[in-house]
């Protein structure tokens, strides 16, 4: 009974936030999907013209899989550089951790603005990177690395670093330390721990910071456009252009609906593998 | 894979694998303190050794650079007289079990103990036969495919151990491996580990902080403070003939009795206690007369009698406590010195007109000097 009615009450604690999900989140999401199914851009007539005119086109079907591999690629550079410098951290002393903490959420702290203006400024034609290399000799003319996907990946790598290493770093941390110096006295060479205990037990955390970079660098509308720029389309991009250029609405929310369950598939995929890869560990 | 070649050999053979582990003049450096100071141990081949000592003394440090784990500032550490420093932890073969047994959680039990095989490049049946052999040896031959979350605490440490004994390593090492289960069944691990190691004749090192387990378990003990070794012996001359003041603090329960020594003969020394007593005691290195010292003496080893003596001294009785089969007495001297005295639990009360103490027929007091 106490138990039932302790439910009961954690329930009614969670009641404002789910009224507020309900009305902020689900509410505006039906509408959209209302939206998609108008046939005319002053949604007068009903119909599904918009989602045949969206999936007719093979042009877009290579907008959705190009924003899925700029997540994939960014998630890629981010677990490359991230994973090391995660481990690296945790064997800091805590003075130099909390240091290199300032400098992993520094990207956070910025405004998306600054960030991204300061991005053109490293890549531009006459960027740091581009003077840099030149005076060194190691190219002759200025890379293109501004308006390239290169560019874009390199910028949202950086962006994106916090998404990655704070799960990662969380799950590390509370890994056992003895379990490295267990490995190391049974004979296990460091590269032998890391892939058949570190790995494995950071599972979680990695697979955490995927989706969270995943998820945020598909939609980074204003890193794609600004250092992407127009030429390199995203879905963001399309939606944008179709809201708010061509005020199409009901093509922006078939564009948003697609992005949304594209993105939604690889999200579901990747918690997937990291509930068995979890479940292995922790039940 | 060599060496445990030859150990399986050696085994076959009835010869003990046990190796002899020398530690040289060790230093370990932790910023600007030293955690192991200059330590010298001289382990045999079978032995069990406690490294004894409260928390911060440096018996971990110690135990960790034996397993390669810290670097050493200087000394050296030898196993069969070889020195094993330039080597990496991985590459020692040195055995070891954890407080907290650090078994890999996502790994079966079989898993565990096939670890360090599978490490040194064993596989197929030879894993599964070695596996199968020490999780029997262990009790455990049931468990190959649990998951240690799902193992009690015991079972858990057996893990531990067999995963150690598996790889036949040179060393065995144990880091307060018993602190973690209760006292019921850290008895019984203490037997098994015990017994295991004999018949393994694996050269052990026991890190401990509890006295009891030390002297149970160990050939010798190794008493350690601020990083020294301060007696390095068997059990019981470290209780019966404590070399510092620290380690008859430290082992067992003891009554300090402040005195100077009043005349020195050849084969005798006469200290006068501040409680008032003269006693007569065997002649120790090092005292000259008029030095201030103090009397260390065991709780049994002191008697409450109903006359006074010259070598008696008056106490005011305290509360007596039944423990087990003994009674402890406490008391207090007229100089206000706290005495426990304890003694066999006689069949009838004894009445409390015994108000003078002193040394028990068999009694082996110590004295140290003592600062003034």
């Amino acid at each position: 009974m106490t138990t039932l009615t302790a439910k009961l009450r954690d329930w009614q604690l969670a009641l404002p936030l789910a009224l507020a999900f309900a009305a902020l989140f689900l509410a505006p999401l039906l509408l959209l999907l209302g939206v998609t199914f108008f046939n005319d851009d002053r949604m007068t007539q009903p119909g599904l013209a918009q989602w045949a005119k969206f999936f007719g086109d093979p042009f877009n079907y290579k907008v959705i899989a190009d924003t899925l591999l700029l997540g994939v690629k960014t998630v890629a550079a981010t677990l490359i550089v991230g994973y090391p410098l995660a481990l690296v951290f945790v064997d800091l002393s805590p003075r130099w951790q909390r240091v290199l903490l300032f400098v992993i959420v520094m990207p956070l702290l910025l405004s998306v603005v600054v960030r991204t203006f300061a991005w053109i400024v490293v890549l531009g034609h006459e960027g740091l990177v581009n003077t840099l290399l030149l005076r060194l000799g190691v190219i002759t003319e200025p890379l293109k690395l501004l308006q390239t996907e290169l560019g874009l990946v390199i910028s949202l790598t950086q962006i994106e670093m916090p998404l990655m290493l704070l799960p990662l770093i969380s799950v590390m941390s509370r890994l056992e330390p003895n379990l490295r110096d267990a490995a190391a006295a049974l004979g296990a060479s460091r590269w032998r721990t890391l892939f058949t205990v570190i790995l494995p037990l950071s599972m979680p955390g990695l697979v955490a910071g995927c989706l969270l970079v995943f998820a945020s660098s598909t939609t980074a509308f204003i890193s794609q456009t600004v250092i992407g720029g127009v030429r390199l389309i995203y879905l963001p991009l399309v939606i944008w252009q179709q809201s708010l250029v061509v005020f199409n609405w009901p093509l922006a929310a078939v564009a948003s609906m697609a992005l949304l369950v594209s993105i939604l598939t690889v999200i579901a995929a990747l918690s997937w593998l990291g509930r068995r890869a979890s479940g292995a560990v922790h039940g | 894979m060599q060496s445990s070649l030859n150990n399986d050999a050696a085994a076959a053979a009835g010869r003990p694998p046990g190796r002899t582990l020398d530690v040289e003049d060790l230093m370990v450096r932790y910023g600007t303190s030293l955690a192991v100071d200059g330590v010298t141990l001289s382990i045999e081949s079978g032995e069990v050794v406690a490294l004894l000592g409260p928390s911060g003394c440096g018996k971990t440090t110690l135990l960790r650079v034996i397993a390669g784990f810290v670097r050493q500032a200087s000394g050296r550490v030898r196993v069969d007289g070889a020195t094993i420093d330039h080597l990496p932890a991985n590459r020692r073969n040195i055995g070891i079990v954890f407080q907290n047994y650090a078994l890999f959680p996502h790994m079966t039990v079989a898993e565990n103990v096939a670890y360090g095989l599978r490490a040194r490049g064993l596989r197929g049946p030879e894993v599964k036969a070695r596996v199968s052999r020490f999780l029997d040896t262990v009790q455990l031959g049931a468990f190959h495919d649990r998951l240690p979350r799902q193992l009690s605490g015991g079972q858990q440490q057996r893990v531990a151990i067999a995963r150690a004994l598996a790889v036949e390593p040179s060393i065995l090492l144990l880091d307060e491996p018993f602190a973690a289960l209760d006292r019921n069944l850290r008895l019984d691990m203490q037997i098994e580990v015990k017994r295991l190691q004999r018949t393994l004749g694996l050269t052990t090192i026991l890190v401990t902080h509890d006295q009891d387990e030390a002297m149970s378990v160990a050939d010798r003990i190794a008493v350690m403070n601020k990083g020294k070794v301060e007696q390095f012996d068997t059990p019981v001359a470290i209780y019966d003939q404590p070399r510092t003041l620290f380690v008859n603090s430290f082992i067992g329960t003891t009554n300090l009795l402040p005195g100077k020594v009043a005349a020195r003969e050849t084969r005798d020394v006469v200290v006068t206690l501040d409680a008032g007593a003269t006693l007569r005691l065997p002649v120790q290195d090092g005292l000259a007369v008029g030095q201030p010292v103090l009397l260390s003496v065991r709780p049994e080893q002191l008697a409450l009698a109903a006359d006074a003596r010259p070598d008696t001294w008056r106490v005011e009785p305290g509360l007596s406590l039944p423990l087990g089969g003994q009674l402890v007495h406490e008391a207090r001297t007229t100089d206000g010195t706290a005495l426990k005295i304890v003694e066999p639990r006689l069949a009838a009360p004894v009445g409390l007109g015994r108000l003078h103490c002193g040394l028990a027929p068999d009694a082996r007091p110590t004295l140290f000097p003592r600062a003034t």
